[in-house]
C-alpha cells in the first residue's frame, strides 16, 4: 500500500526497515537521538532498537568516519549522519583515503559497506558553511557510491539500497526536500542505485538534473509545455554509479540538452553530463548543450544576496529558450521567484 | 626445535629482524617497487605483544607495519609478493608495503596515513564490543600520530564506550626526519593526555620484549574485564632511514652517537643475555634457529619473485565490493 508521507519520514521509514530486515545495521551521529532526531528522520529509533544499535555521537567527525569504517569492515552496517556536508569535511580523510579504498586495496577480500547520510542546507541565511552540496568531490572518487534522491519514494528505496550496498556509498540530502509530499509504498523495497530516472517525457529538449534541482526542472517543464514545448526530465538518482545510457537516450530524441547543477559549475556534475553528451553524440545534438549552477561565489547569509546564487526558475527557462533557438515572453505570474524558505510552513531557524 | 617461552620470543624477533634485513638487501636489485617502512631495531614490541594475543585478536597498523604482521602471524609468502607486486600478494598487489593485512591471522588492517589507523582501529574495538565477543584489538602508531586529532577523539570515543583495545605507541623519536623535540613541546606527556580521557596507562622499555609481553599481558587481562581501553607507551628506536633500506645517519638529524647507543639498547641482544645460557649455547641456539629462518624466508622470496604480475584485468577488478562479508 502506498500512501503521502514526506521526504524525511520516508527516509526515516527506510532506516527502520533496514534495521528490521539485518540486525548489522547501527545508526550514530551528533543529535540521532535527541528531541529533533536529525529534521524527524532518526525520530523514535532508539526507543525501537535500543541503545546497542542507536548511538549519539561525540563531535568527532575526523574519528568517527574512521571509527564507522573499522566497524564496518569487521560486519557491520553503519549509518552515520551528519547534520550539514560541511562538519563532514573534518571526516573526509576517512572517506577518500580509506573507505573509498578498502575493496580496492585488499584486492577483493574486504569491503566497507557504510552509508554517510550528509544534509545539504539552505536559505534562512544559512551562509558560507551550512549551504554547500559537494557532490562533485565525492563523486570524483572510483570506489564511494554518491546518491542524491529528488522525491520521497525513491529517497527511500535508494536509502534502502544504499544501507545493503556491499560499499561506502555518500548519501546526500537536501534540507530543501524535507517537508516535500510523495506517494510512498509502505514495504521494504529498493531503488537501484546508477538507474537514472525519467521523470517526465518530452521530444523537444532534455533537462538533465538531480536531487532538489528535479522539482525546479518538472515545473518548468510544465510552464513551458503551456507554450507547446515538450521537456523530457531525467533524475539522475546517482551521481556515481551515473547512468550515461539513460541521459544519452533521452539526449538522442530530444537533441538538446540543459543540465542543472546542484552545486558550483567548475568540474560539476553538470559538467561531465555534457562532457559524456558531446562526446558520444555529438552529432545527434541540434544545439549545444548548456548548463545552470549556483554562481560562482561562496553562499552569502543574507536572503537579498543568496536568493541570486541559486538558478531560478526564469533563468532555467531562458536557458531552455536558448537551448530552442526560440525566445518567447513568458507569462511573469508563473514565475516562482527564488526564496529564502522552502514554503510558508518553513520559519526557521534550522 | 623445542623452544621455551623466552627462545620463541628470540626466534620470533630473529625472523623478523632477518626478513627485513633481506628486504633491505634485495631492494637494491630494483625489483621490490614500492616504499618499505622496516621495522629493525623495534621488534620487541610486536613480538612481546604478540605472544599474549590469540589468533581471534585483532591488530591494525600503519605504515610500519611488517613486523606487527609477521609477529601475528600473517603469512610471509604474501607480504613478499605483495611488495613484489604480484598477483599472489595480500592484495594482489593493488596495495603494496603499506597496506598488509591477513585475516587468517587477526590483522585487519594496517593504513600509512598517520592517524588514520588508529580511529579505524577503534571501530575494530567498537564492534568486538558490539558482537560481545572475548578478544580484543591492537591499534599500533607512532609517537607521530599523538599530535593528529584522530587519537585524541578516539581516545575519547573508546573511553566512553569502555571498548576492548589495546593502543600501542611505539615511541621512536621521530617522524620520518622530525624528532619529538621539534614537534612537541618539552613538557608535553602524552600518558597524562590519556590519562586526561580517563583511560588507564602503561608506560615501558619498548626494546625489552620480556617488559613489553607482561605489560600486555596485564594490559589485555585489564581489558577483558570490561574496563575498558589501555595505552601503551614504549620506547624504541629505527635504525634504519624512515622508508628505504639504508642506514641514514650520515644525514645528521639524528643525534650524534645516538643511533650506536640504542644499537647497544637492541632488542634481540637484551632477550638472549635472559636465556638463563651460556653464550656458547646460546650461539648454538641462535644459528641453529637462522638455519631454519633462512630456509623459510630464501623459498618465500623465491614464491614470490617467481610468482605472477597481476593481469592486464586485475586493474578494473574489486573498485566496488558485489559480496557480502
Amino acid at each position: 500500500m502506498s500512501r503521502q508521507i514526506t521526504f524525511s519520514e520516508a527516509i526515516l521509514e527506510a532506516t527502520e526497515l533496514s534495521m528490521l530486515a539485518d540486525e548489522n545495521v547501527i545508526v550514530i551521529g551528533l543529535g540521532v537521538p535527541d528531541p529533533k532526531g536529525i529534521f524527524g528522520t532518526t525520530l523514535g529509533l532508539l526507543e525501537k532498537f535500543g541503545d546497542s544499535r542507536v548511538f549519539d555521537a561525540p563531535t568527532s567527525e575526523n574519528a568517527l568516519s574512521g571509527i564507522i569504517l573499522g566497524a564496518s569492515i569487521m560486519g557491520a552496517r553503519p549509518i552515520i549522519t551528519h547534520q550539514r556536508v560541511e562538519f563532514a569535511l573534518l571526516g573526509i580523510e576517512q572517506m577518500i583515503n580509506q573507505a573509498a579504498k578498502w575493496s580496492y586495496q585488499t584486492g577483493g577480500k574486504m569491503n566497507a559497506p557504510l552509508v554517510v547520510r550528509l544534509i545539504i542546507g539552505r536559505g534562512w541565511g544559512q551562509g558560507p558553511q551550512h549551504s554547500q552540496s559537494l557532490e562533485s568531490w565525492f563523486a570524483h572518487i572510483p570506489g564511494l557510491k554518491v546518491v542524491m534522491p529528488s522525491n520521497p519514494s525513491d529517497a527511500k528505496g535508494l536509502l534502502t539500497a544504499s544501507i545493503s550496498d556491499n560499499n561506502p556509498v555518500i548519501f546526500l540530502e537536501h534540507r530543501w526536500l524535507y517537508n516535500t509530499v510523495g506517494r510512498v509504498p509502505d514495504n521494504y523495497y529498493q531503488t537501484p542505485i546508477g538507474k537514472a530516472n525519467v521523470c517526465r517525457e518530452g521530444d523537444d529538449l532534455s533537462i538533465v538534473a538531480y536531487s532538489c534541482m528535479v522539482p525546479q526542472a518538472i515545473y518548468c517543464a510544465e510552464l513551458l509545455k503551456r507554450y507547446g514545448v515538450s521537456v523530457e526530465v531525467v533524475d539522475l538518482r546517482s551521481l556515481r554509479p551515473l547512468d550515461e545510457e539513460t541521459v544519452l537516450k533521452s539526449v538522442t530524441k530530444t537533441g538538446r540538452l540543459v543540465a542543472l547543477d546542484v552545486g558550483w559549475s567548475r568540474c560539476g556534475v553538470a559538467a561531465e553530463v555534457i562532457a559524456f553528451v558531446v562526446g558520444q553524440i555529438f552529432d545527434k545534438l541540434k544545439s549545444p548543450p548548456l548548463r545552470c549552477s549556483l554562481k560562482d561565489v561562496p553562499i552569502p547569509s543574507s536572503k537579498a544576496l543568496a536568493n541570486l546564487v541559486y538558478p531560478s526558475i526564469d533563468e532555467i527557462i531562458a536557458l531552455c529558450q536558448k537551448s530552442l533557438g526560440t525566445v518567447f515572453a513568458i507569462d511573469q505570474k508563473r514565475i516562482i521567484k527564488n526564496s529564502d524558505v522552502p514554503d510558508k510552513s518553513f520559519v526557521g531557524p534550522f | 626445535m623445542i623452544l621455551d617461552k623466552r627462545q620463541k620470543l628470540l626466534f620470533e624477533m630473529l625472523r623478523i629482524r632477518f626478513i627485513e634485513e633481506e628486504i633491505a638487501r634485495e631492494y637494491k636489485n630494483q625489483e621490490i617497487r614500492c616504499p618499505v617502512h622496516l621495522s629493525i631495531g623495534q621488534e620487541a614490541i610486536p613480538v612481546g605483544i604478540s605472544s599474549i594475543l590469540s589468533l581471534e585478536d585483532k591488530i591494525v597498523s600503519a605504515h610500519r607495519s611488517h613486523a606487527h604482521y609477521l609477529a601475528k602471524g600473517g603469512c610471509l609468502k604474501s607480504l613478499l609478493a605483495e611488495i613484489y607486486g604480484k598477483e599472489t600478494g595480500c592484495s594482489k598487489g593493488k596495495g603494496g608495503s603499506m597496506h598488509l593485512f591477513d585475516l587468517n591471522a587477526g590483522q585487519v588492517a594496517a593504513v600509512p596515513i598517520v592517524g588514520s589507523s588508529v580511529s579505524i582501529g577503534t571501530g575494530v574495538g567498537w564492534y568486538l564490543k558490539l558482537s560481545k565477543t572475548e578478544t580484543i584489538v591492537v591499534i599500533y602508531f607512532g609517537d607521530g600520530a599523538t599530535e593528529e586529532g584522530s587519537l585524541a577523539e578516539s581516545l575519547n570515543f573508546a573511553k566512553l564506550h569502555e571498548l576492548p583495545i589495546l593502543f600501542v605507541c611505539e615511541n621512536n623519536l621521530y617522524s620520518v626526519y622530525s624528532s619529538i623535540e621539534k614537534r612537541q613541546p618539552e613538557k608535553r606527556n602524552i600518558l597524562t593526555i590519556v590519562e586526561g580521557h580517563g583511560i588507564k596507562t602503561l608506560n615501558g622499555d619498548g626494546n625489552n620484549v620480556l617488559e613489553v609481553m607482561s605489560l600486555a599481558n596485564s594490559a589485555k587481562e585489564f581489558i577483558l574485564t570490561g574496563s575498558g581501553p589501555i595505552f601503551l607507551n614504549l620506547s624504541t628506536y629505527r635504525w634504519l632511514e624512515h622508508c628505504g633500506p639504508h642506514n641514514d645517519d650520515y644525514l645528521k638529524y639524528r643525534r650524534q652517537g645516538e643511533l650506536k647507543n640504542w644499537m647497544e639498547h637492541c632488542p634481540i641482544d637484551d632477550i638472549k643475555k635472559k636465556l638463563f645460557l651460556p653464550p656458547m649455547e646460546v650461539d648454538k641456539l641462535v644459528a641453529k634457529m637462522m638455519d631454519q629462518i633462512r630456509l623459510e624466508v630464501d623459498l618465500a622470496f623465491a614464491y614470490a619473485k617467481q610468482s605472477e604480475f597481476p593481469r592486464k584485468t586485475e586493474l578494473f577488478t574489486d573498485v566496488y565490493s558485489g559480496f557480502k562479508i
